[in-house]
């Protein structure tokens, strides 16, 4: 991880004995919850569905009101404004994205800006830094329709929009519920690294416990009426589950679930040529087998990976043509071996291009790495045991 | 035929116009009617039974009777014909904008209502924007329909092509009887066509291209 932490953004929120009774139904949907959420921390409610997760979320933003207790962001109560102003301070991402399909990708970020009377200016450039930022290129995106984006890109601008009004606290209910594996692990190492730079505070409820252990710097396990089970960081969940409940909903404590822990970061990445594009294709070629490589990294004007072709895929050009980076599977520093196992397997390297802050390409993890580093784990487990 | 035409084209035209006139009127006021009607019953669900009965019933009454029961009440004229279709004209657009209204996909609506925006907005910026497409459909239909009620209108001395209809009717067996007929129903045909082509256009122009079929 880096050592110069940007400043948090995020506001602490904690729930005071929040009780949810539904009329007519005998137990409490949430019952008594207590917890606070450090800012500038990524939170993951997790648990079995009905365990009132979702309605404990929601309970924030009051879209659900409690039946008794407290919530407050920042100290302050969240009663104490009206619903609508407090909606608009605090970020709301739900699974896929859910855009508004009549609206422009530029209009659908821009609506908190524009409900809280941001001027068009500050709208217009608030849009254009927040598609770069979830990694769309702005001239080509913002007059699309939701309907004209893949599901992937979809959730982007989801995340874009939850971001527009620079909110304190970001609740998400399964984001990246809706997408392909490949894609939803892209999306978690993004929204990871946009993390990095913002620190916000983030609660975000999924029912997967490997999205829950790679993103969180807290994991909260919950049964049955919201009831705490467990509430601690991922390392200390994996290595010393309270209770046979959070055991068996983690999943045993294997090399491969740590796998989900260890890091990119965590390993040394190796050198590969690279190519800018429009470079003349000669040169590269040289450069790259005096280097003993049949491949290089192709990146655009601002560093970032666009493709990963073979020496022979470029001997037919006289420069280096541009690639769609949407077909390049990279890992993001923040992503976990398990991701980078995930993505070696679909490419026809035997490795994946890692990328960091911004998508700049900062080197390539292998295989015999990745490997290299469970044996090692595996050591380190047997070492402890004896 | 043509003899006829060209004899009375300044009248002609001038009763297609009357006619475009009511209708457009009636339809307008109708699709408002409709629209404000709908919003209230998707509000207040319990209401929905209620319209589509009364939708439903309101679409079987022959327009000439309801013609013959408003005489009594509005006096002969315009104003009376005006009613009439505004009457029919309703139920297509109540009927599109509640299924429309309705259909707005719920997590949408929560996502707005998230993001801060109040009942209101959320109606305007959301939910009518996304029925927009059905409720156009019906008001489609409402104008249609609206072009043949308005013709009954004319039993009233309402204004319009209605009038053609009737006198060829009357004078059936005359000399220009089937004249009369025909010039009415070609003229109501006509701006009916017209009238659609319109709308259409108007679909073009008011429906999000990011919903548009």
């Amino acid at each position: 991880m880096t050592t110069d932490q940007p400043e948090v953004s995020g506001a602490e929120i904690a729930l005071e004995n929040v009780t949810k009774r539904y009329p007519g139904q005998k137990a409490a949907a949430v019952d008594g919850l207590t917890l606070t959420i450090p800012a500038g921390e990524i939170v993951m409610f997790v648990g079995p569905s009905g365990c009132g997760k979702t309605t404990s979320l929601k309970m924030i933003n009051r879209l659900i009101e409690p039946s008794s207790g407290t919530i407050r962001i920042g100290g302050q109560d969240v009663r104490q404004q009206g619903e609508n102003e407090l909606r608009r301070q605090v970020g709301y991402v739900i699974q896929g994205g859910s855009l508004f399909p009549h609206m422009t990708v530029a209009k659908n970020i821009a609506l908190v800006p524009k409900l809280l009377g941001w001027d068009a200016d500050r709208i217009e450039q608030r849009v254009v830094d927040l598609l770069d930022l979830v990694g769309l290129d702005p001239a080509k995106y913002r007059g699309r329709y939701p309907r004209e984006l893949s599901g992937g890109q979809q959730q982007r601008v989801g995340v874009a929009r939850g971001l527009a009004a620079d909110p304190p606290v970001i609740l998400m209910d399964e984001p990246f519920g809706a997408v392909d594996p490949i894609t939803r692990q892209r999306l978690q190492d993004e929204l990871l690294s946009i993390q990095r730079e913002l620190r916000k505070t983030i609660v975000c409820v999924t029912h997967d416990i490997d999205e829950a252990i790679k993103l969180g710097d807290r994991i909260l396990i919950l049964r049955e009426g919201a009831e705490v089970a467990q509430y601690d960081t991922p390392e200390n969940v994996l290595a010393a589950p309270a209770d046979d409940f959070v055991s068996d909903f983690v999943g045993s404590g294997s090399t491969l679930k740590q796998l989900s822990l260890a890091r990119v970061s965590s390993i040394e990445l190796a050198d590969r040529p690279t190519a800018w594009v429009g470079e003349s294709t000669g040169e590269v070629v040289a450069r790259a087998e005096a280097e003993g490589h049949d491949a290089v990294v192709v990146l655009d004007d601002r560093g970032r990976p666009l493709g990963w072709p073979w020496l022979r895929q470029l001997r037919g050009h006289d420069r280096v043509p541009s690639y769609d980076a949407e077909k390049l599977n990279t890992l993001d520093s923040r992503a976990t071996l398990n991701d980078a196992l995930d993505t070696m397997l679909t490419s026809s390297h035997g490795a994946a291009v890692v990328t960091g802050d911004r998508d700049q390409y900062l080197g390539v993890i292998s295989f015999e790495a990745v490997t290299d580093h469970m044996r090692q784990l595996e050591r380190e487990a047997a070492a402890h045991g004896e | 035929m043509w003899q006829f035409v060209d004899d009375r084209s300044d009248q002609i035209v001038y009763n297609t116009l009357q006619h475009a006139n009511l209708v457009v009127q009636a339809v307008l006021f109708a699709a408002l009617v409709g629209v404000a009607l709908a919003v209230v019953v998707v509000w207040v669900p319990r209401l929905e039974t209620l319209a589509n009965a009364v939708s439903a019933i309101g679409l079987t009454i022959p327009a000439f009777a309801l013609v013959g029961l408003l005489l009594p009440l509005l006096g002969i004229g315009a104003f009376t014909a005006f009613w009439a279709v505004a009457f029919y004209a309703v139920f297509p657009v109540l009927r599109n904008a509640v299924v429309g209204l309705r259909g707005v996909d719920p997590t949408l609506l929560e996502s707005a209502r998230g993001m801060g925006m109040g009942p209101v907005a959320v109606l305007l910026r959301v939910r009518l924007p996304l029925a927009w497409p059905v409720i156009h459909a019906g008001l489609r239909v409402s104008m249609q329909m609206s072009m043949g009620v308005a013709a009954i209108a004319a039993y009233v001395n309402g204004p319009g092509l209605g009038g053609y209809i009737f006198t060829g009717i009357t004078q059936i067996g005359g000399a220009n009887a089937v004249n009369y007929a025909v010039v009415g129903t070609v003229g109501v045909v006509v701006v009916a066509l017209l009238a659609d082509l319109l709308l259409l256009l108007l679909g073009r122009l008011t429906v999000s291209k990011g919903i548009r079929a």
